[in-house]
């Protein structure tokens, strides 16, 4: 359903994501790792349109989005969470949401049919009760979900979770899991950023690893987590620091 | 609960300004003509504060443009005033502005903020130059004289473009619309990623602004009766509606009017004032000296009232009353 | 007759000028993050202020580089540390101390503008200094140009071997690459942000003092060298000074070549510049 040929980005003369090609099916949870800076955020920047590859071409159910504006791509059905939570501060909870089901859609969608859709965007996720409460006097484990249902509230197809378990504890990681399954279940494909490992491992069908903006190893959680080159490169990571 | 950022709890409050409508409107029925010129100037900066809080107090970009705006509307009525009715001088004032605006939107509205404040901040300039060669070299003389209209028309004129003003900013902040252009000042990334063309909801809420700034000036060019590009393009009216908006409080409705209203009043007290102060041999004016206080007075709202006057207002009371928040 | 090679010349002297205005205002924004739009205003100053000396003193202008550019400099270092920095520390992030500051100098512009106008009045005055023409290869120019477009220079090179040579130079340039990191560090950074605030309205005040030899000065020139000065910082690139120098140079030809046809265009030229800029490049000339 989204494929990715040559995808590239250069900030100045670092490539921050270099010559990766991608390919994620319909139905699928892919999980996308490796060591801080290796590009998985700039790679997602790309595909939400935040940035353009510059070369590369990436498609999306057959037609090419490269070089279309981010509202264009939400339209069209992919819609993403942020590494850093950038949800609506001042907003009650349920209007965050609201803003995903009134323009996340081509589709014209009417007060009260948002409203629902709003709703029940939050009790799938678990925020129900803090509905009225201002974003910013949430949680981080509850603006992560206000996040991802502010995602859902666009109807998308293809859903771009970046680090949606970082700074969670067990419990939360646990909950946060069994979210991802239930997504999955609704029919939506998952592409999530994941360091950590339990999450990834239990979730995924599939998982990418990049290495210095490049694409070094893919395969089913066994084999990634079998692969020597994976291994060596988080491990080489780990003695650099 | 709000619903689709409807609050339905809201209506009954629309009495109050009904009431103080149906008071202005009646003005000069019960008050000297000189107070119906002063309201008229109250009136025009609480137009030009909130046009400019509709856009910069919403999305957060800073537009330095009003001065512009404001003399594009002067000099249409300059240059149309007998040609056409008044009305439709006054719309096209505001048209002529608009375009302005959503050429300049369309250019520097893609880009960062400082660069949108930087380029708006010099186009008051650059008309003003243009004006003046255009001036000098085509019709050989400087400035225009503007048709004469009875101040008790253009008080009238003046209320119109507030009402429909403060509807238009009613209407936005109430629609689906509104809730866009607030979600843009929240975290302009975030609204572009859930499906909002936020460059194009920048430039027309930045084109709508200009249209009521233009409208405006074409109105007080009458008051004046001369202009010329130095009157009419002068960086105080680009000045003014941000001190009148930071001292006030950025919140779309009381904090403009409020700041735009006591600084109206402040100027025409400072400006008629005859206290002047002694210091040795320098003898100064207090009416000469209302700009300087101005930008002190700036300074220290920035420094000392981040949310305005309004948001100090609100701050004592959240003390007084001792109220606390929900959590989540 | 008038040679392409004169216009060229005579923009170069008029470039010196703009480089110098602009080289202080990118470092103002470069390394303290203020997008200083009173900058103006401090070149009004030194210019009155050299009007005023020669008129009640006699004194020689280029006396009162040495004088301006030292109290500029002080009125610079004293405002940063009165207002911006308070500013600073009260801004929870960098985006809003920009527009805080932005919006700052602007209530600074009404105050020096109109303390000026008060103490100098608001008519406009001229004196002549240097006026003799020096003649290069058969066109003539004013020596006073000459002048001003050699010490514009010769500041500007100095200052640009002082920030890559010296210690304090390197401390500037950490400051404006990363301030937390170059804290760290050990820079003193509230004393370096405000030296280079001041060291921006010195350069505003010295080109001031130049103007004035050259040009009429009055309290409201201000607003169009502000103008100018942020059309050349874009045009170089935001935040480096020698794209400050070559785009000062540069859009001084240009405002050569239009004053040659249509001399109340210039600004308009400047500004369809710059409209330009932002339409295809706005990272400018020497912009990452």
């Amino acid at each position: 359903m989204l494929d990715g040929e040559g995808v590239t980005k250069y900030f100045g003369g670092l490539a921050a994501v270099s010559n990766v090609d991608f390919h994620i099916d319909q139905g699928e949870v892919v999980g996308l790792i490796g060591p801080n800076g290796s590009g998985k955020t700039t790679l997602f920047n790309l595909i939400s349109a935040s940035l353009v590859p510059k070369p590369g071409i990436i498609t999306f159910k057959g037609e090419n989005i490269t070089g279309k504006k981010p509202y264009q791509i939400c339209r069209m059905g992919i819609a993403r969470t942020f590494q850093t939570v950038k949800v609506f501060a001042n907003m009650p909870a349920l209007q965050n949401v609201l803003i995903g089901s009134f323009f996340g859609t081509s589709a014209r969608v009417s007060p009260a049919e948002a409203a629902r859709e709003g709703t029940e965007a939050l009790e799938f996720v678990g925020l129900s009760e803090v509905a009225a409460t201002p974003a910013k006097d949430l949680t981080l484990a509850n603006q992560k979900r206000l996040e991802v249902a502010r995602a859902l509230a666009t109807k998308p197809e293809l859903l771009l979770l970046d680090e949606l378990m970082a700074g969670l504890n067990a419990t939360e990681v646990s909950e946060a899991m069994e979210l991802v399954k239930m997504i999955r279940d609704k029919g939506i494909t998952v592409v999530m950023i994941e360091h950590v490992m339990k999450a990834i491992m239990g979730v995924c069908d599939r998982i990418m690893v990049l290495h210095h903006g490049e694409k070094i190893a893919e395969g089913t959680p066994q084999e990634i987590a079998n692969s020597e080159k994976v291994v060596e490169v988080y491990l080489g990571e780990q003695t650099d620091a | 609960m709000t619903i689709a950022g409807i609050d339905y709890k809201k209506a009954p409050v629309l009495g109050l300004p009904l009431v103080i409508l149906v008071l202005l409107a009646a003005l000069p029925l019960y008050r000297e003509i000189y107070d119906v010129i002063l309201m008229t100037s109250i009136l025009m900066y609480i137009i030009l504060t909130v046009s400019w809080v509709i856009f910069s107090g919403a999305t957060g970009y800073i537009s330095l443009a009003t001065g512009a705006f404001f003399g594009v509307g002067i000099y249409t009525s300059a240059i149309l005033g007998g040609e056409l009715p008044l009305l439709i001088v006054i719309l096209i004032g505001g048209l002529f502005s608009s375009c302005l605006a959503l050429l300049v939107g369309a250019l520097t509205l893609r880009l960062r903020g400082i660069y949108f404040a930087i380029f708006t901040f010099g186009l008051v300039e650059l008309i003003k130059h243009v004006l003046l060669w255009y001036e000098i070299t085509f019709t050989h003389t400087r400035g225009r004289f503007v048709i004469v209209v009875d101040n008790e028309t253009i008080y009238y004129i003046m209320l119109g473009i507030f009402v429909v003003l403060m509807i238009t900013a009613y209407v936005i902040r109430r629609s689906r619309y509104g809730l866009a252009l607030r979600s843009i000042g929240e975290y302009e990334e975030a609204a572009a990623h859930m499906g909002i063309n936020v460059t194009m909801v920048k430039v027309i809420t930045f084109g709508i602004s200009a249209f009521f700034m233009g409208a405006a000036g074409a109105i007080m060019a009458t008051r004046w009766t001369y202009v010329d590009p130095y009157i009419a393009f002068n960086a105080l009216f680009s000045f003014s509606p941000v001190l009148m908006a930071i001292f006030g409080g950025m919140g779309q409705f009381y904090g403009p009017v409020l700041g735009a209203a006591i600084f109206a009043y402040l100027e025409e007290y400072l400006i008629t004032s005859r206290i002047s102060i002694e210091l040795g041999t320098f003898t100064l004016k207090v009416s000469e000296l209302y700009m300087l206080i101005f930008g002190i007075i700036l300074l220290v709202a920035i420094l000392f009232l981040p949310n305005g006057l309004i948001g100090l207002v609100e701050k004592v009371w959240r003390q007084i009353s001792g109220g606390e928040r929900e959590h989540a | 007759m008038i040679t392409f090679l004169d216009i060229v010349i005579a923009g170069l002297l008029l470039g010196g000028l703009y480089a110098l205005i602009a080289m202080g205002l990118s470092l103002q924004y470069g390394v303290a993050r203020v997008l200083n739009i009173s900058h103006g205003e401090f070149i009004m100053l030194g210019g009155l202020s050299t009007w005023a000396l020669h008129a009640a003193f006699g004194l020689n202008p280029l006396i009162a580089v040495a004088i301006c550019g030292p109290v500029a400099f002080l009125l610079g270092f004293i405002i940063h540390r009165v207002l911006f920095k308070k500013l600073l520390t009260s801004s929870p992030s960098l985006a809003i101390f920009e527009s805080k500051s932005m919006l700052a100098s602007f209530g600074l512009l009404f105050i020096i503008q109109n303390i000026a106008l008060l103490i100098f009045g608001g008519q406009i005055k001229a004196y002549n200094f240097l006026n003799s023409p020096v003649s290069i290869g058969g066109a003539l120019f004013g020596a006073n140009r000459m002048v001003a477009f050699g010490f514009a220079v010769v500041i500007g090179l100095a200052f640009y071997l002082f920030l890559a040579r010296t210690r304090m130079g390197k401390a500037i340039r950490a400051a404006a690459q990363d301030p937390a990191t170059a804290g760290l560090m050990g820079v003193n950074i509230n004393n370096v942000l405000a030296i280079c605030f001041g060291f921006g309205a010195a350069m505003a005040g010295i080109a001031g003092v130049l103007i004035s030899m050259i040009y009429p000065v009055h309290s409201a020139m201000g607003l169009e060298y502000t103008v100018i000065a942020i059309i050349v910082v874009v045009l170089g690139g935001m935040g480096s000074i020698p794209g400050s120098f070559i785009g000062g140079l540069i859009l001084g030809i240009i405002g050569s070549i239009v004053t040659y046809f249509e001399p109340g265009l210039t600004l308009a030229a400047y500004y369809i510049i710059f409209a330009v800029l932002l339409l295809v490049r706005p990272t400018g000339i020497m912009g990452k």
